[in-house]
């Protein structure tokens, strides 16, 4: 394997999005995401893709609509404000039952907010996304080296499942800088040969395919909406991810996802040197998120505190995965402020995190 | 062992650039490394600072608020970041450019003449490279092969040219 460089995870996740197959790209810059597009408008031509700043978000999520429907792996990019433009589109292509990635580098909201990192999309991005009954799939890497693991992930699960998957990333993620090394050292082949419903062309071979999320008749649309949430089913009990440290003996146990994960799991395990029982909960699917594995790990605890860069979103995930069967309690910063280590290990230790 | 470098001065100084040095001495030296850069309006001409962290263990977070070293290239990062060193760590100060001395007793301060040296030795525009050298030589990560290495990683290809200069302002750095 190649020797590891520093890449910031903006880059890396652009280029594993090639190496994954990724032939288009459609973007509009905003900070802190615009790296993706500045990566990709180098190197997506030299692997015979297409690389296309759009007009708006509008326009580049509508082009991803059209690209996805041929077949082609495509992904686009954005950051909070931009990915709200977006989800008119995203309704679209999930109704239309198409695979693509998108990607949200979140910054402090709402509105214009600020440009700093930031988790207060974690309710739009998980929850409600824009109009109908979907779900997107939601990866939350927490290192540069997953930012580039998880967009192949994305990719294929996307394609399986023919519905779109989120990274969930935010401004700290996309612009530091850590090693990391690719999984695919060859860029992967991705055609439409393996997809029978594609609209790419046929010459008069077979019948024609349709792309569409217009039903006018009720039961057509239960129908196609029903037969969708039994491959959520499907995914719910197959493909939830998580991650959990020192959470057996633990009494306090700490849900973080992405970069506060790694802020939490810092206070973790300073609490842990200082003979504290506390445990460390990351999920890495948002959506599905992985409730099995959270009663798991919690199952001993008396005390959960789930620390996020918000006013608290994720909590709610929390509270319902173990069913309020013990407080849940929280700690957050929000508006572009990263919580520090030191005062999460102060909430753990006024929740009473004993030795 | 964990080095929390905070590198602070004005947008245009190679304040990222040197971050990007240290971080890449770290990994060839075998350990985890992060780096993060201010990327606010930072970036359009004002103040600009960069966390570097060198460790023998994963990293949690790659922001730094309390450094364990310190380069600071203006007065107001001066002024800003000097009462954030933690006790027993190590500031360095181009005395050219920062008005002022830090009345800590609690940390080692090293004031250099960084912008004065690089333009007594026609190096001018690496007084960053200087203070850096210095820095690798205080912390002991200063074996040259690997510094080498990490030099011809970060000079992009367009200033190859520029290499042997980068070197002679670091040796000037850890002599000085």
């Amino acid at each position: 394997m190649a020797e590891k460089s520093l890449m910031k995870g903006n880059e890396a996740l652009a280029e594993a999005a090639i190496r994954a197959g990724c032939k288009c790209f459609f973007g509009y810059p905003i900070t802190p995401q615009t790296e993706i597009s500045a990566y990709l408008s180098k190197r997506m031509p030299k692997v015979g893709g297409t690389f296309l700043q759009a007009e708006s978000e509008v326009a580049a999520i509508n082009m991803v609509y059209g690209c996805a429907g041929s077949g082609i792996r495509c992904m686009t990019s954005s950051s909070s404000p931009g990915i709200s433009l977006k989800a008119e589109g995203i309704s679209y292509i999930a109704g239309a039952d198409l695979p693509c990635v998108i990607i949200d580098v979140v910054r402090g909201g709402p509105g214009l907010g600020g440009i700093q990192p930031s988790q207060a999309d974690y309710w739009q991005i998980t929850k409600g996304l824009a109009h109908g009954d979907f779900h997107v799939l939601v990866y939350a890497p927490s290192s540069v080296q997953e930012m580039a693991d998880m967009v192949a992930k994305a990719f294929d699960m996307a394609d399986e499942y023919r519905m779109p998957a989120i990274i969930l990333a935010d401004g700290l993620l996309g612009q530091m800088m850590e090693p990391v090394e690719f999984a695919d050292e060859e860029i992967k082949m991705s055609d439409a040969s393996n997809k029978p419903w594609a609209a790419n062309g046929h010459k008069g071979q077979r019948k024609h395919n349709i792309i569409n999320s217009l039903y006018l008749q009720p039961q057509e649309l239960e129908d196609k909406v029903v037969e969708r949430f039994k491959r959520y089913e499907d995914i719910k009990a197959n493909h939830t991810m998580a991650v959990a440290d020192y959470c057996d003996d633990a009494d306090i146990v700490v849900v973080a996802y992405g970069s506060t994960a790694r802020l939490a799991k810092s206070a973790v395990d300073a609490a842990r040197k200082e003979g504290l029982k506390v445990g460390m909960f990351r999920p890495v699917t948002l959506w599905p998120f992985p409730e099995k594995e959270l009663q798991e790990a919690t199952k001993n605890a008396k005390k959960i505190l789930t620390v996020e860069m918000s006013m608290g979103q994720m909590i709610h995930d929390v509270k319902l995965a173990v069913n309020c069967s013990k407080p849940v309690e929280f700690y957050g910063r929000t508006g572009g402020i990263i919580p520090a280590p030191a005062d999460i290990l102060k909430k753990i230790k006024e929740m009473g995190g004993n030795k | 062992m964990t080095n929390e470098f905070l590198l602070a001065g004005f947008g245009g100084q190679g304040i990222l650039f040197a971050g990007k040095l240290l971080a890449y001495v770290g990994l060839y030296a075998g350990k985890e490394v992060s780096w993060l850069p201010s990327y606010g309006p930072e970036m359009r001409g004002g103040t600009c600072n960069c966390s570097v962290t060198v460790s023998d263990d994963p990293i949690g977070s790659p922001l730094i608020l309390e450094p364990s070293e310190l380069m600071v290239m203006n007065t107001p990062s001066f002024d800003k970041f000097i009462g954030t060193v933690k006790a027993g760590g190590m500031a360095f100060i181009d005395s050219t450019l920062v008005d002022g001395t830090s009345d800590r007793t609690d940390i080692k301060c090293f004031y250099i003449p960084a912008t004065q040296l690089a333009a007594d030795n026609g190096l001018k525009g690496m007084a960053n490279i200087i203070l850096t050298g210095k820095i690798l030589k205080e912390i002991g990560l200063d074996d040259m092969a690997v510094i080498e290495k990490a030099l011809q990683k970060v000079i992009p290809p367009k200033k190859a040219n520029l290499l042997d200069a980068n070197l002679n302002a670091l040796k000037l750095g850890m002599n000085a």
